[in-house]
């Protein structure tokens, strides 16, 4: 499992554990049933408090993205699929939000993103 | 379960005309793992070194397992693992020998566990401390610090001038060491993203005080970065209550602020300026504020 922690970027280090899951799980990375490293090793592994790894895990469980099995470990929640749908969206939503962001400050209307949004997905097309 | 393995209460220390600790109050809770961080000369390693009783609390007072570190040194000190900031290690002894003469001072010395580390940390048994590296002969340090399983484990300045390979493995220790259960760790750094890595708590010193002393989360949260827009180009930064610094020039100048977010809107809104980014601030930025203020210009 790769995960990245950079400590400069001002989101608390159990956030970006728990945004790097969820982007494992959506992208497929991560599939249903598969075991997660117990806590104590992923906080070797990344070199972060143990505190923080538990409580990221503790997140994850209650946005029903892994379940704790008694005795066996930290593992991904089979419903995963509507979830995994719901977080593709907030992935692209933050994108998105992001690129309106830029457009609104350099005075590009929406209809125009859009329009530029269709170009560059058939310029990718093409290039394939 | 809330017990406090160090605490120190109102502790002042001054060395001729410098006042290295002005009026400290700190409390390390049990199992909780504490950066200390500050300038080099802020007083950390004061403050470590009244924790391990080797200066002696002129006002105030300091109590390690409930016991006062000066007095009864063989109740405290058997219960530390140190490693300090000069890793003051005899250089004519061979590793072995090093390791055979601390484990008479330690009851508790736990010999598989010392050899297991000794060949974690790449350690030749028969090499002589002063022919080590420095990184090797911090490990050494590490490694008698460990090998007795303390209950409190002091670190000064561990990774400063080392390698990150070593820092790791020192890193990895300190994480080691506060999941196995009930152990505390407080250890000085000036990286602070060491710190805001591996600490739940955090102690800020500067000039011999202490400027903030919390979760490394709520001071996360308290804090935020704003940037503001002016109407026309300031020279100088913009007074606004509630921020701790501004940098900028012109009219974009980027504050940091504390807790009263709402407050400090206000303040912006009514000198004409806009706000148009609002961020959450690493504990390094927040450091930097706290220790230099608005001083610095970027």
């Amino acid at each position: 499992m790769q995960i990245r922690i950079s400590p400069t970027d001002g989101i608390p280090i159990y956030r970006q554990i728990v945004n790097q899951v969820k982007y494992l799980v959506a992208s497929g990375r991560l599939v249903a049933e598969e075991q997660l490293p117990p806590v104590r090793k992923l906080a070797e592994q990344l070199l972060v408090n143990p505190n923080t790894v538990a409580r990221a895990y503790r997140e994850l469980e209650t946005a029903g993205v892994l379940s704790t099995r008694r005795g066996s470990g930290v593992f991904v929640s089979d419903n995963g699929s509507p979830l995994a749908r719901g977080e593709q969206r907030k992935i692209l939503n933050d994108r998105i939000d992001a690129l309106l962001t830029d457009a609104q400050q350099m005075n590009v209307d929406t209809d125009e993103v859009i329009e530029h949004v269709r170009r560059r997905s058939r310029h990718l097309k093409r290039s394939e | 379960m809330c017990e406090n393995v160090i605490e120190i209460r109102n502790l002042s220390r001054r060395f001729r005309q410098t006042l290295a600790l002005d009026n400290v109050d700190l409390e390390v809770p049990k199992g909780v793992v504490l950066g200390l961080v500050g300038e080099n000369g802020a007083g950390k390693t004061t403050l470590i070194r009244h924790v391990l009783g080797l200066l002696k609390a002129k006002t105030g007072g300091v109590l390690v397992f409930g016991r006062n570190p000066v007095t009864d040194p063989v109740g405290v000190l058997g219960r530390i693992g140190h490693l300090s900031e000069d890793r003051d290690l005899p250089g004519w002894m061979r590793v072995a020998e090093l390791m055979r003469y601390m484990q008479a001072f330690y009851p508790n010395w736990d010999e598989a566990f010392a050899e297991e580390l000794r060949q974690r940390f790449e350690l030749y048994a028969y090499a002589k401390v002063k022919t080590l590296s420095r990184g090797r002969r911090a490990l050494c340090g590490l490694l008698i610090a460990l090998a007795h399983r303390p209950e409190l484990l002091v670190l000064d300045e561990p990774s400063s001038g080392l390698d990150p390979v070593v820092r790791r493995d020192i890193l990895g220790a300190i994480i080691r060491t506060t999941s196995e259960e009930g152990r505390t760790v407080l250890f000085s750094s000036h990286l602070i993203d060491e710190v805001e890595r591996v600490a739940e708590r955090v102690a800020m010193i500067h000039n011999g005080r202490l400027v903030l002393s919390d979760n490394v989360e709520t001071v996360l949260q308290a804090h935020r970065t704003l940037t503001l827009r002016f109407p026309g180009p300031l020279m100088e930064p913009p007074q606004l209550e509630g921020a701790l610094s501004c940098n900028g020039a012109g009219r974009e100048w980027t504050c940091l602020t504390n807790g009263e977010i709402e407050s400090f809107r206000q303040a912006a809104l009514a000198q004409g300026a806009e706000i148009i980014e609002e961020e959450a601030a690493s504990l390094e930025e927040i450091f930097v504020s706290r220790v230099h203020g608005g001083k610095q210009k970027v």
